[in-house]
């Protein structure tokens, strides 16, 4: 009882959101320490494919993505390490007219935030990017996106925060969270226990469990999507690839080695691990063949997945807490929160010293599952 | 999918990973009780390693390939060929994957799965290995390697190769070598001649097998090659015709020039599938490494699994043969067959004996972590994505490191084609010794599918079946 | 200058097949693996795509992965568990993408 400590903030989860948050905090003043069960970004945020993308985001995410990509651009002079961030561009590409048009419809949505994308098709797609499959009937380039290495940012922010002065716990999960005066009060693992005024619940996959200890339940299950990674061969994709409606997504590393995903690994019945499956290793390695072929022969050396928060609505859910004071959510970010993960630290740190941000998240507040009447909103504008 | 709980116990799946020794005896003895087995290897033809057999239009007597122990290879692989028309036998097929109770299996036709209700892994063992710096270039082999392409292939890999490192394969070999009209440069033990004194009392358990190793010593001395302890390897030059190997011996630098080297420290078991499948291991405090866990009869921490052979720790090629057998009758018990009584105690014997004599081994023939410790800084520890021991040095303190998966994941060492196998052992060595912990504290990597690289193509073959 | 080879000791009469290695002919024997025909050519077998220093594989039993090489057709092979066949063409300098 003698010796529980304090803080300011506790921070739930060591992926990059927490750990993003834990620096930012930490310079806004507060103190801070953060909760990892396992070690900083060993789970989603250090498994996850690497994209850091703006290109085909639903619109009402845009703001937060806009805002994150001015931090990986900066990400160097912010956390002494530019995480292998590399401005190569995002391609989208369409089968067919129909997904063509979709292209079409996000330039659209892209052109009001201020995003310029390249339509291409024909002779001038093949001419620009000579890799991709004849088969291919067009795509949309949005240069500035890009990709990074997901195994250094959660990290790279958690040394920082520490080197300012935030206590990042690894190794030992919070167990029990309880109320406590003027706060919660957290118990670990181990049995330690600390004392916040305010709790932020970055616990990805697993947030939706503490969000619901205060009634704010969130639509959001876990899943594993499935990574691979090539032998390393002479550069020649040069920008990281989607499809229209998903199926592959995939990125090549100067050093050589093809990074690419698509398609989802199994649970474990605990939802606390997860596994590849050897069927999507087989479908995504035939389908990234297909849409490069000079993959077809690649050696695939290594497949695994990591356990995301994955929303209904496919948004993320990033807020304060409608019913307890000194709370707040950011978690299920529906495996496209790598890109967005450092300016939802820097947005949390708003909400929680000055309480309020300039950055609309407004779509993303756990407010929409409390209000009835707005029911799921499907994420029309995400492709 | 099938459920393991459907089993018929008349017809229970049963399949064996590598068919050499400990692959063999146990498909030997499960087919004598009357049960089919399925029986899977990444080679042509049966044998392992150490029996391993050359192509078929390669016809040496089994004297000239496998010396004093011909005996054992011929008697094994004539079991092989009464065993055959007996069992489903895959070989040149490499199983990239498992989970549960399935087998994720991949060859020249394509890939295609099998499930099992038991599975026995006999997946051996290959060159435990201290990095050198310049160990990369051609010309350096492993000490396995250059065995292999002797008995395989009927090649040297030169004609004054330097032998470096330690165990009972590195003066073996020379021995080979030296019979198949090579005149090594040299023998250098890492190992001190006062360790080998002090494991004789546990090596004699096996006389025969400590006296051929005395005697392939006094062989190669008495033909004037120099064989020396404690010499600690530190780089690997190319100079005029030569590879000049640069040790040091009692706090004096010496070098030795060769047309090829061999790098070994000993063997280290293949543990990925029994990783993947999720078998427990155990720090094994001897050998420095984390082993499977399993009892005496080779029964892992999971209930379909079996360890048999040199993949759950490293006693040779006789305690293959009775571990295989050995794991097999596990399988028969616990499937409610009745064993022979008799023949289990007698296995058991032999695998006492061999244990005791395995631990002589290991202190005879430690593996070198001093030296590891001790390596320049632009040594490559990590060949597939070269990584230096001065990266790991250098960002084991920035990025506080102390666990093996994070150093992969920061330094990409462990990381590439071959996913730590060779350098695995060395970067637990480098990571202890930078952060001053016990080497058991800094954990194992990982293994994850495909178990080995699997080509792209492959899945489309079985995506038009 | 110090060039690595591999000397055959024994069976030296079995049937000759003839592949290619970057475009020249070369004679192997019929049981041959590819790093013993690239190991009596020339003594190399690829290079490292970070360094570009050459490697000669390492193993030899297919554990190390440090012998991957490319046929002419594309397809990648483990040089010292692939026995040569007659009409293999071996590539070592690829064709830059373009």
């Amino acid at each position: 009882m003698t010796d529980i400590v304090q803080y300011d903030v506790c921070i739930i989860g060591g992926g990059l959101v927490g750990c993003s948050a834990a620096l930012h905090l930490t310079r806004a003043g507060q103190s801070v320490v953060l909760v990892e069960r396992d070690s900083v970004g060993a789970h989603a945020s250090g498994v996850n494919f690497g994209g850091v993308r703006r290109h085909g985001r639903n619109a009402l995410e845009l703001p937060l993505s806009l805002r994150s990509l001015d931090i990986w651009r900066n990400m160097a002079a912010l956390v002494g390490n530019d995480c292998e961030f590399m401005p190569c561009g995002h391609l989208k590409v369409a089968r067919n007219e129909a997904e063509m048009s979709v292209l079409e419809q996000w330039r659209g949505f892209g052109a009001q935030h201020g995003i310029d994308v390249e339509l291409h098709n024909g002779a001038k797609l093949r001419q620009r990017f000579p890799w991709l499959s004849a088969q291919i009937y067009g795509a949309s380039f949005c240069p500035g996106d890009g990709h990074a290495n997901p195994r250094l940012a959660a990290p790279a922010f958690a040394l920082r925060a520490r080197a300012e002065g935030a206590v990042i716990i690894e190794g030992d999960g919070a167990d029990v969270i309880e109320d406590a005066q003027g706060g919660f009060e957290v118990t670990l693992m181990s049995g330690k226990r600390l004392r916040a005024s305010v709790l932020v619940n970055a616990a990805g996959a697993w947030g939706r469990t503490i969000a619901a200890r205060y009634g704010d339940d969130a639509p959001v299950n876990a899943v594993a999507p499935q990574m691979f990674v090539s032998e390393p061969v002479p550069y020649f994709i040069d920008a990281v690839l989607g499809m229209v409606c998903g199926g592959l997504y995939l990125r090549q590393i100067p050093r050589g080695n093809v990074i690419f995903g698509g398609g989802r690994g199994t649970l474990s019945p605990d939802q606390r691990s997860s596994w590849p499956s050897d069927r999507v290793f087989a479908e995504t390695v035939g389908l990234a063949g297909e849409i490069i072929p000079q993959l077809r022969n690649l050696a695939i050396i290594r497949s695994w997945t990591g356990v995301e928060g994955n929303c209904d609505d496919g948004l993320p859910v990033v807020g304060s807490s409608p019913r307890r004071q000194g709370l707040y959510h950011a978690f299920g970010f529906s495996g496209h929160g790598f890109q967005m993960a450092p300016a939802v630290g820097a947005v949390l740190s708003e909400l929680i010293t000055r309480g309020a941000t300039p950055t609309d998240i407004s779509a993303l507040s756990p407010q929409r599952f409390a209000d009835a009447k707005s029911g799921l909103v499907m994420a029309e504008s995400e492709i | 999918m099938t459920d393991g709980d459907m089993t018929s116990a008349d017809t229970p799946r049963i399949a064996i990973i590598g068919a050499g020794p400990a692959g063999i005896r146990a498909a030997e003895t499960l087919v004598e009780a009357g049960l089919r087995v399925t029986l899977i290897d990444e080679a042509a033809l049966p044998g392992g390693q150490i029996y391993r057999q050359p192509p078929p239009t390669l016809r040496r007597p089994a004297k000239a390939l496998y010396g004093f122990e011909a005996g054992k290879a011929e008697a094994l692989h004539s079991s092989f060929a009464r065993l055959r028309s007996a069992i489903d036998y895959r070989p040149e097929t490499l199983v990239w994957g498992a989970r549960d109770n399935r087998l994720l299996l991949s060859s020249r036709a394509g890939n295609t799965e099998i499930a099992f209700d038991k599975l026995i892994l006999a997946t051996g063992a290959m060159d435990r290995i201290a990095p050198v710096a310049g160990w990369t270039q051609p010309g350096v082999y492993s000490l396995g390697g250059a065995q292999v392409v002797l008995k395989h292939q009927a090649c040297l890999i030169g004609k004054r190769p330097i032998f470096a490192g330690t165990g009972p394969l590195l003066y073996l070999i020379a021995w080979q070598y030296l019979r198949a009209g090579s005149r090594p440069a040299a023998v250098l033990d890492t190992g001190s001649f006062a360790g080998q004194l002090r494991a004789l009392p546990r090596l004699a358990r096996q006389p025969r097998t400590l006296l051929k190793g005395l005697y392939f010593t006094a062989a190669l001395r008495a033909k004037g090659i120099p064989v020396l302890y404690s010499a600690l390897p530190a780089r690997i030059d190319a100079r005029d015709d030569n590879l000049v190997l640069t040790y040091t011996r009692n706090g004096r630098s010496h070098e030795i020039a060769g047309d090829a080297v061999a790098l070994g420290s000993g063997l280290k078991p293949e543990t990925q599938l029994a990783e993947i499948l999720g078998c427990a291991f155990d720090f094994h405090s001897p050998s420095r490494s984390y082993l499977p866990r399993c009892d005496r009869m080779g029964r892992s921490s999971l209930a379909t699994t079996y360890i048999a052979g040199d993949t759950g720790g490293i006693r040779g090629a006789d305690a293959a043969e009775a571990g295989g057998a050995l794991a097999a009758l596990a399988v028969l018990e616990d499937l409610g067959r009745s064993v022979p009584e008799v023949r289990k105690r007698q296995l058991l014997t032999h695998m006492r004996r061999a244990e005791i004599f395995r631990s002589g081994l290991e202190l005879a023939f430690a593996y070198p972590a001093p030296a590891i410790a001790g390596l320049a800084d632009d040594t490559v520890l990590c060949r597939c994505e070269n990584v230096t021991i001065g990266d790991l040095r250098a960002a084991i303190p920035q990025w506080n490191i102390t666990e093996m998966n994070r150093l992969k994941a920061i330094t990409r060492c462990g990381m590439g084609r071959c996913q730590g196998r060779v350098c695995g052992s060395a970067a637990m060595e480098v990571l202890a010794s930078e952060t001053h912990a016990p080497i058991e504290s800094v954990g194992r990597l990982r293994g994850q599918i495909p178990l080995k690289p699997v080509v792209g193509s492959n899945f489309e073959t079985k995506a038009a079946s | 200058m110090y060039s690595p080879r591999f000397h055959r000791i024994a069976e030296t009469d079995r049937p000759k097949i003839v592949l290619t290695v970057d475009g020249r002919p070369v004679d192997a024997a019929d049981g041959d693996t590819l790093l013993t025909v690239l190991m009596r050519h020339d003594g190399w077998v690829r290079d490292s795509e970070f360094d570009g220093q050459r490697r000669a594989g390492f193993c030899a039993m297919g554990a190390c992965q440090d012998c991957w090489l490319t046929l002419a057709d594309g397809q990648r092979l483990r040089a010292c568990t692939t026995v040569a066949r007659t009409g293999m063409a071996i590539v070592r300098k690829p064709a830059t993408h373009d």
